[in-house]
């Protein structure tokens, strides 16, 4: 049991980031929180990426000549790009949000659900845009 | 000159397909003039349909094309693969942009504020560019990069809407939290494959995965794998995203995003499913007929009758499209060659359907301005054309024999008699019925109520109409002569389950 523990830490980390990013997405109102639950969420999967990469007693991937276990280059890379994707992300969903402030005002999604419940009902009365 | 050009480029072109929207997108920012960005955007996405034309024609005639990017060869590089299958989503979606973007004009000029336009053709052409990529990469995290380019241009795309109405924006943020867990998933299922397997390039994937069925990291790989990819297409519980995005996007973007976006997706799932993971047996087998079977029959049931029961039209035709992705999942979760060939089949068919009603309601939305149930009273007398095209895609969404909505089905059904499911038939036209009431609410309010007391609308302008008819005559002219799309569909299925005919 212990090892299952320890011997995965890694694995416990990133289980717990995930689910808490993922409950912050679902459990939140604030549409800026919800940002913020995502970045952690995607946060744990560059983790996951990184730490399976790691080779034990392997270090840095530099040629040196000498002959050294070398830790996987390629997951890290890979997550590079996936950090360039995460942060091009929040940056439009926050853009969203500042739109979505100035049009409704709020960033509360029940408030925002109530408005546009008046809006669907207005489309069948027949409201001049 | 042009003589020794054509043979120096043709090796390039699996390159040249994604990489010419690329470098155009920044182009058009720098553009001033909106028409000048206009003429410049539609002449890329020709060019990238007559490429995709080429790489199809070069598939059939001599089989899979594999390009290495720069020269380096996989493992290490990344290497474009073009087969039958792939070769077919890239005419789809390369097609559609070249017939939407002569559409574009008028349509953005309507909807869009005048200093938006450079940016809207910027995410425009990335969008493009992302969805090709998708279709054409032979390497799994490279698939990852292409479909977040894709959707962040999407997002954008459908936040453009909220000139015409502020839901747009919170359409857009749903769609972008969504977009992004499904994208992370596949992310992370890709991940847990390359732990397993150590490569990413889905060739080898395809060769060193089937060893490994019982594998539980395989296992974890593959449903994280199905429901990111399930968030992407909209399967029917993940489908929340949709009927708002579609909604209120610009009609420009909706027509491009709804006969395309769901459909690469589709093609991505194809992909893994099938020739990564083989599933014929044990958990992920299981998962084909008890989780996206029944979900495709719910999806087809009930996303029609939410259908039934919307006032505004791209909403009604956006749950529609949720019912539509129920018949193409419905085609993948028979897992056999009958049910595939009908799936792609579908793949093509609806994307001209949805293209041809969206581009119809854009013509709407260009003259009245009002696309719900009440803007379009009387609008078969006062716009003919618009409204003829409406309803020959309305046929063809419902399945009248004559057009292509018929022929997928036709195939459908006959996939599922071949198993002797045939209370699967029975749901497949029952819910065609619902079409036709959904339809026939369009339908009945153009043509049976009186316009409103002094409403005075013009025909839309040829520069819509006629990409709008390219389109209904495509669902006529594939409905007619369904030959070479059967055969198409057919070879990509085989591809796909490797069998060999």
């Amino acid at each position: 049991m212990l090892e299952l523990i320890l011997g995965k830490y890694n694995y416990w980390i990133i289980v717990v980031l995930m689910m808490t990013g993922l409950y912050i997405v679902v459990a939140r109102g604030n549409l800026v929180k919800k940002i913020i639950g995502l970045n952690v969420f995607q946060t744990s999967v560059f983790l996951f990426y990184i730490s399976l990469a790691k080779v034990t007693g392997g270090t840095a991937p530099i040629l040196t000549g000498k002959d050294e276990t070398f830790s996987n280059p390629l997951p890290h890379v890979l997550i590079l790009t996936a950090i360039v994707v995460s942060i091009a992300t929040t940056a439009l969903g926050l853009a969203i949000v500042v739109r979505i402030r100035e049009a409704y005002d709020t960033i509360e999604e029940d408030e925002i659900h109530e408005m546009e419940r008046v809006d669907l009902a207005s489309d069948r009365e027949g409201r001049e845009p | 000159m042009t003589a020794g050009l054509i043979p120096s480029v043709m090796p390039h072109l699996p390159i040249l397909q994604v990489v010419v929207p690329m470098l155009a997108a920044p182009l058009c920012f720098l553009m001033r003039r909106g028409t000048v960005i206009w003429g410049f955007t539609t002449l890329v996405t020709w060019a990238a349909f007559a490429t995709s034309l080429a790489l199809l024609q070069a598939t059939l005639a001599d089989g899979t094309i594999r390009y290495e990017i720069g020269g380096w060869a996989p493992p290490w590089g990344i290497e474009y693969v073009v087969d039958a299958t792939n070769a077919a989503v890239l005419v789809i979606v390369s097609g559609i942009a070249a017939v939407v973007m002569p559409f574009a004009r008028r349509s953005v000029e309507a909807e869009i504020p005048a200093n938006q336009h450079g940016l809207f053709y910027t995410a425009f052409l990335l969008c493009l560019a992302g969805l090709l990529g998708v279709t054409i990469t032979g390497d799994a995290f490279n698939v990852f990069v292409f479909l977040e380019i894709s959707s962040l241009s999407t997002y954008a795309l459908v936040a453009a809407g909220a000139g015409m109405d502020r839901r747009a924006l919170s359409a857009a943020y749903n769609y972008l939290i969504l977009g992004t867990i499904g994208a992370t998933f596949f992310v992370i299922g890709v991940g847990m494959l390359y732990m397993v397997t150590g490569t990413l390039n889905i060739v080898d994937l395809s060769e060193r995965v089937p060893a490994l069925q019982d594998n539980r990291t395989v296992h974890v790989a593959f449903a994280f794998l199905v429901v990111g990819l399930g968030l992407k297409l909209a399967v029917f519980p993940l489908h929340t995203w949709l009927p708002n995005a579609y909604a209120y996007a610009p009609s420009v973007a909706t027509a491009f995003l709804a006969a395309t976006s769901t459909k690469v997706s589709v093609y991505v799932l194809l992909r893994f499913l099938f020739m990564v993971f083989e599933p014929n047996y044990g958990f992920m087998a299981m998962t084909l007929d008890y989780v996206l079977l029944p979900l495709a029959l719910v999806a087809m049931v009930a996303a029609s009758v939410a259908a039934i029961h919307q006032y505004n039209i791209k909403r009604l035709l956006a749950y529609s499209s949720v019912a539509q992705l129920g018949y193409i999942v419905l085609g993948i979760a028979y897992g056999s060659v009958a049910g595939l060939t009908a799936s792609i089949l579908h793949l093509f068919n609806h994307a001209l359907i949805k293209g041809a009603l969206f581009m119809a309601l854009g013509c709407v939305m260009l003259r009245v301005g009002d696309v719900t149930l009440r803007g379009v009273r009387g609008l078969g007398r006062q716009m003919p054309w618009t409204m003829a095209a409406f309803v020959i895609g309305g046929l063809s969404l419902i399945g009248v024999p004559l057009t292509v909505g018929f022929i997928s089905k036709w195939h459908l059904i006959v996939a599922a008699l071949g198993d002797g499911r045939w209370p699967i038939a029975a749901v497949i036209v029952g819910s065609s019925l619902l079409a036709v009431i959904y339809v026939w609410k369009v339908v009945e309010a153009a043509y049976l109520q009186d316009a409103p007391e002094g409403r005075v609308v013009r025909e839309a302008p040829l520069s819509m109409l006629v990409p709008t008819w390219v389109l209904v005559l495509a669902n006529i002219w594939f409905g007619v002569d369904a030959d070479f799309t059967v055969e198409v569909a057919r070879t990509a299925a085989m591809g796909l389950l490797r069998v060999t005919p």
